[in-house]
């Protein structure tokens, strides 16, 4: 199997790993807020499960069933420790952020959440941390409250006082935001929320890839995240919650692997983590996020998030040249390596399209943040993401391809 | 081919039949959720003829530009004719090939005539009648 060695953050290294790279015609893949790239020793150690010890877990009595067992809970402890969790059985593996928040509505809603109670979000959620909580909402007859946000793109916190009351059960916010990069300060928000005793939920898709996150430190009730986002394999997830909070909660999904027991009537459920993991789960995606926590520790997150923001620096500076282009959100050093921005009388989508034809992936869209669009009074934005295997070159290209887009559609009569 | 080439790229600088009819016989949108894009089509129809058609609306060159073809084709045509266009008629108007998203863009004009007009849901290509 590849064995992952140290190395200093070296880009041409990194971008090594990533056989997409070496393509031509290059690629500038600046759409890594929505999905990243996996390099080739997460896709070698899949591969090692699929080749050499591919079989169901926690029940063959043979060999490479154990192997696969031992490599799918080694995955589990090396989440753990990533984010600090003190137990690794506080890792419950799901399929996405999407499963992990609802995991939570359905199942600690249930029984948390009544009628007249109140779920603080914020305008700039993600659809993913705003319908499995309106669904909630509509089932129980709770009430779903919105901390907004201010023109530069941050919470605003004169709000708080107001919206955090004895009636508040749970606090659902995203650390960063997906359209904007911002960095929500959440630890003085999960503070907030516990002295009105109401749980609180971090959306953390966006920022568990981007640089350390603790959730010890932070406090945190419950914290979700994807494999995908952070250079790791799709359909797998992670759902971190304190002990007490998962040990009380009904199961989710009921099937094999969540029982102690089954009768006719009635079953017993297992323990920790298995009584939220119910039927076969992603066993490669699972072991390939293991090796995945194994790259970006060793590419080392806090030299990640400098880099990110080098890059995002630069495009803010050559972005800015750019006549007619608005930039939404905040000042680099208050963001993730995301900037969302429109050009005067181009829609995003063709601004995307013509990027596309100049080898630059960038998402145009609501971004799965309608209410934001809204705040923000745009239909949508386009948004270029940042990642580990970004370039200074990448950030001309994208430069490049909007100068090009420009001189294409400016002339042009708006409808 | 490129998608932003020159034809394409007029329709959506000068497009046929833009603007509103307040006495139509027919008014309708829709949009694309995915991208927010909006069209509105309205039509006068006199005898099962399609006497004038304008548009409105707000989107991408594609959304546009096929929209502005679709008006061209359909004018001094009857309804029952128009009936019979279908999702390939409008990608061989628009002449590019389009990937999955994008073909939403160039379908959502036949959409909006598809409801509007006949009742017909769904995109065009996948409808429930």
């Amino acid at each position: 199997m590849h064995k992952l060695e140290f190395r200093p953050f070296d880009i041409e290294a990194i971008r090594k790993d990533f056989p997409i790279f070496a393509t031509t015609p290059p690629l500038a893949f600046l759409d890594n807020a929505a999905s990243t790239q996996t390099p080739r020793p997460v896709v070698e150690a899949m591969d090692a499960y699929y080749d050499t010890y591919r079989s169901n877990i926690h029940r063959g009595i043979y060999r490479i069933s154990e192997e696969a067992t031992e490599q799918y809970e080694r995955a589990r402890e090396k989440v753990a420790q990533l984010i600090n969790a003190p137990r690794s059985r506080q890792v419950i593996f799901t399929r996405n952020t999407t499963e992990s928040i609802n995991l939570v509505a359905y199942s600690w809603g249930s029984t948390n959440i009544g009628e007249g109670d109140e779920i603080v979000l914020t305008t700039m959620e993600h659809h993913s941390n705003l319908v499995p909580w309106q669904l909630l909402a509509q089932r129980t007859g709770a009430r779903l409250r919105f901390l907004e946000i201010t023109d530069e793109g941050l919470l605003d916190f004169t709000q708080l006082r107001d919206l955090l009351t004895e009636k508040t059960k749970l606090v659902a916010i995203g650390h960063v935001s997906n359209v904007l990069g911002t960095i929500n300060p959440i630890q003085s928000i999960i503070e907030a929320a516990h002295a009105v005793d109401a749980k609180v939920i971090v959306d953390a898709a966006q920022s568990v890839p981007h640089f350390q996150v603790d959730v010890q430190q932070l406090d945190c009730d419950f914290l979700a995240f994807s494999g995908h986002k952070m250079c790791g394999p799709t359909g797998i997830g992670v759902l971190y919650g304190k002990s007490e909070l998962l040990e009380e909660m009904p199961p989710f999904l009921g099937g094999g692997s969540m029982i102690r027991s089954v009768e006719r009537d009635v079953s017993s459920y297992a323990e920790l983590p298995a009584k939220f993991e119910a039927g076969t789960p992603s066993i490669a995606e699972a072991i390939g996020l293991g090796y995945t926590v194994d790259y970006i520790t060793q590419a080392n997150l806090a030299a990640i998030h400098v880099h990110e923001q080098e890059l995002l620096k630069y495009a803010h500076q050559r972005l800015e040249q750019i006549e007619g282009i608005t930039l939404y959100g905040p000042a680099p050093h208050q963001k993730t390596g995301v900037i969302s921005f429109n050009m005067e009388g181009i829609h995003p989508h063709d601004v995307a399209g013509i990027l596309d034809t100049h080898g630059v992936a960038v998402r145009a869209g609501h971004h799965c943040a309608q209410p934001l669009m809204k705040r923000l009074d745009v239909i949508a934005t386009v948004r270029a993401s940042f990642y580990l295997y970004n370039t200074i070159e990448d950030v001309d290209r994208l430069y490049e391809g909007l100068c090009r887009a420009q001189k294409l559609m400016t002339r042009r009569k708006i409808v | 081919m490129n998608i932003y080439q020159e034809e394409l790229l007029d329709h959506y600088e000068n497009p046929s039949n833009y603007g509103t009819l307040p006495r139509c016989t027919i008014s309708h949108e829709e949009d694309n959720p995915l991208c927010g894009d909006q069209i509105r089509l309205d039509l006068i129809v006199e005898d099962d003829i399609i006497t004038k058609v304008r548009f409105s609306g707000h989107g991408c060159t594609i959304s546009i530009a096929s929209a502005s073809m679709l008006t061209e084709e359909i004018q001094g045509k009857s309804l029952t004719e128009v009936k019979k266009l279908s999702r390939d008629d409008i990608l061989d108007m628009i002449g590019i090939p389009l990937g999955p998203v994008r073909i939403k863009c160039a379908l959502l004009a036949l959409k909006v005539l598809k409801v509007g007009a006949y009742g017909i849901k769904g995109w065009p290509g996948e409808e429930n009648e």
